[in-house]
């Protein structure tokens, strides 16, 4: 009773979603920075939605805090990048199933000075090396999302821990991508990127690419529906039909023709 | 710094020739931080009165509590209202987490205190100042809380825009319990904070200056009107 009065005055107060008690007009995907901040989400979800007539609503966070979101439930759909962690996130059981979407690839971006001289390079864990061997400023998300695993990932493959000298030539910023490229702009200095954030940035200063190609730079994105079993409140229909679109043939060609300065960024792969 | 510049004027040009998806988003800042400062005020000032009137053990160590509350940071109360509003939080049920009504809850958490705390300082002195003819009356100290809040209702507006100055320039609360979803729950700052991100920097101090112009016509209006408030006041006195 108390519930129901709160509802509707916050329906007629025009604050809340209104009809959203009743069916599922609209899901809650936790998803990662890069895919809202290049546009792609902008750009595709439109077709979804006049399609299914369900409104999908981007919560864009670090993948580590997307996936924390969605165990408390909240969230219907999570599409995020770190596979490792996804898995296990359906293993524990706060997803259903978890789904190749697409794949891109991380850049190593710096300074045009490279004091590390590092260009042209195509071996990362080399060039990572190396940037630690000059102490230059190398910036690190330090958030725990996706590209930051994946960062971790190649520190632990050249043997080095750069957390040792962190504050030194090792910097973490805590923040998305966005503000650590901003950062890293600022103080002419190393990050890890993915190449679709690094498109579509609009503040690269002295920046570019500096070392490209090396397979370990594979970022694959996954799409989990949260397990309805562990939130009832979890609007799994809506949710399963937005998987269904992104995986199928509309979503996959939809996905591919995204384009960022006349390049494709997002690879289509799922099977 | 020209290339900014010109980058600048034409992000602001941009905007004011009437991006109706701007509007939408100034026009929900307005609303929920509006909304958020007219519940404060119901909350805050009789708190506020009532701490400057009564007498009670405790009271001393409540205004303190109140006046830290006043520098709560922002990203703790997003933080503990995302933890009530959570589905797997205890009022998880109403599904309000990432509405407009989430964002209204964390800016009343913030702003409550502020106006309680201004209201304090405000009623105290006005108590003093009308002790004799209030206990001359028989009025006991509580029933003249409503008494003191009309006769100060004009230094009290003081305290309504300090906490929508709070309330519409915050971020870090209403980016975690809004989610800064397009079209849902996308305000000045939490746009601001994303086209930072993008590194669109021209367009993110844009709209920086869009936001203050905001804030001082709010100011402007509400000064006007008790300017016009205080002279009609004086033509009846």
């Amino acid at each position: 009773m108390f519930r129901g009065i709160i509802r509707a005055a916050l329906i007629t107060l025009g604050l809340t979603a209104g009809s959203a008690w009743a069916e599922e007009p609209f899901i809650v995907v936790q998803s990662t920075t890069s895919t809202q901040n290049s546009g792609l989400l902008d750009y595709i979800l439109p077709w979804f939605e006049a399609e299914s007539g369900i409104d999908v609503r981007v919560v864009a966070v670090g993948t580590g805090q997307a996936i924390r979101n969605a165990i408390n439930g909240d969230g219907d759909v999570l599409l995020v990048h770190a596979k490792t962690d996804e898995e296990q996130f359906v293993a524990d059981g706060w997803g259903v199933e978890r789904k190749d979407l697409m794949y891109n690839d991380f850049v190593l971006v710096g300074p045009k000075s490279d004091p590390a001289q590092i260009k042209g390079g195509s071996d990362i864990l080399t060039a990572l090396t190396a940037v630690a061997a000059a102490d230059a400023p190398f910036v690190s998300r330090g958030d725990d999302s996706g590209t930051h695993k994946a960062e971790m990932g190649h520190w632990v493959a050249t043997d080095i821990d750069p957390t040792q000298d962190s504050g030194s030539w090792y910097r973490e910023t805590g923040s998305g991508m966005g503000a650590t490229l901003n950062v890293a702009s600022g103080m002419d200095a190393y990050t890890l990127t993915d190449r679709a954030t690094w498109l579509s940035f609009g503040n690269k200063l002295n920046l570019e690419i500096l070392v490209e190609g090396d397979p370990r730079l594979f970022n694959q994105y996954g799409v989990i529906l949260v397990n309805p079993e562990k939130h009832p409140g979890v609007r799994a229909n809506a949710g399963q039909r937005f998987i269904d679109w992104l995986t199928g043939p509309d979503g996959q060609a939809a996905i591919e023709s995204f384009k960022l300065d006349d390049q494709q960024v997002f690879f289509p792969n799922a099977n | 710094m020209q290339n900014f510049a010109a980058e600048f004027n034409s992000a602001l040009a941009l905007i004011l020739e009437g991006d109706s998806e701007l509007w939408a988003i100034v026009l929900l800042s307005l609303q929920v931080s509006v909304f958020a400062v007219l519940i404060s005020a119901v909350i805050g000032m009789p708190i506020g009165a009532a701490l400057a009137v009564a007498r009670f053990p405790g009271r001393r160590m409540m205004i303190v509590l109140m006046n830290a509350l006043m520098g709560f940071p922002p990203v703790v109360v997003g933080l503990l209202v995302y933890l009530m509003l959570s589905r797997s939080g205890p009022l998880g049920i109403l599904e309000l987490l990432y509405t407009p009504t989430a964002m209204i809850i964390a800016q009343v958490v913030l702003v409550t205190p502020i106006i309680a705390a201004l209201t304090r300082q405000v009623i105290e002195m006005l108590a003093e100042e009308y002790s004799e003819q209030l206990r001359s009356l028989g009025v006991s100290r509580l029933a003249s809380v409503p008494v003191l809040l009309w006769d100060a209702r004009l230094a009290l507006i003081t305290a309504l825009l300090a906490g929508f100055g709070r309330a519409i320039a915050e971020v870090g609360a209403v980016i975690i319990v809004g989610g800064n979803i397009n079209h849902v729950t996308r305000v000045m700052t939490t746009t601001i904070a994303l086209e930072t991100s993008k590194g669109n920097l021209a367009l993110a101090l844009a709209l920086g200056a869009i936001l203050i112009g905001i804030a001082v016509a709010v100011n402007a209006i509400v000064s006007a009107l008790s300017l016009r408030a205080e002279q009609e006041g004086l033509r009846h006195a």
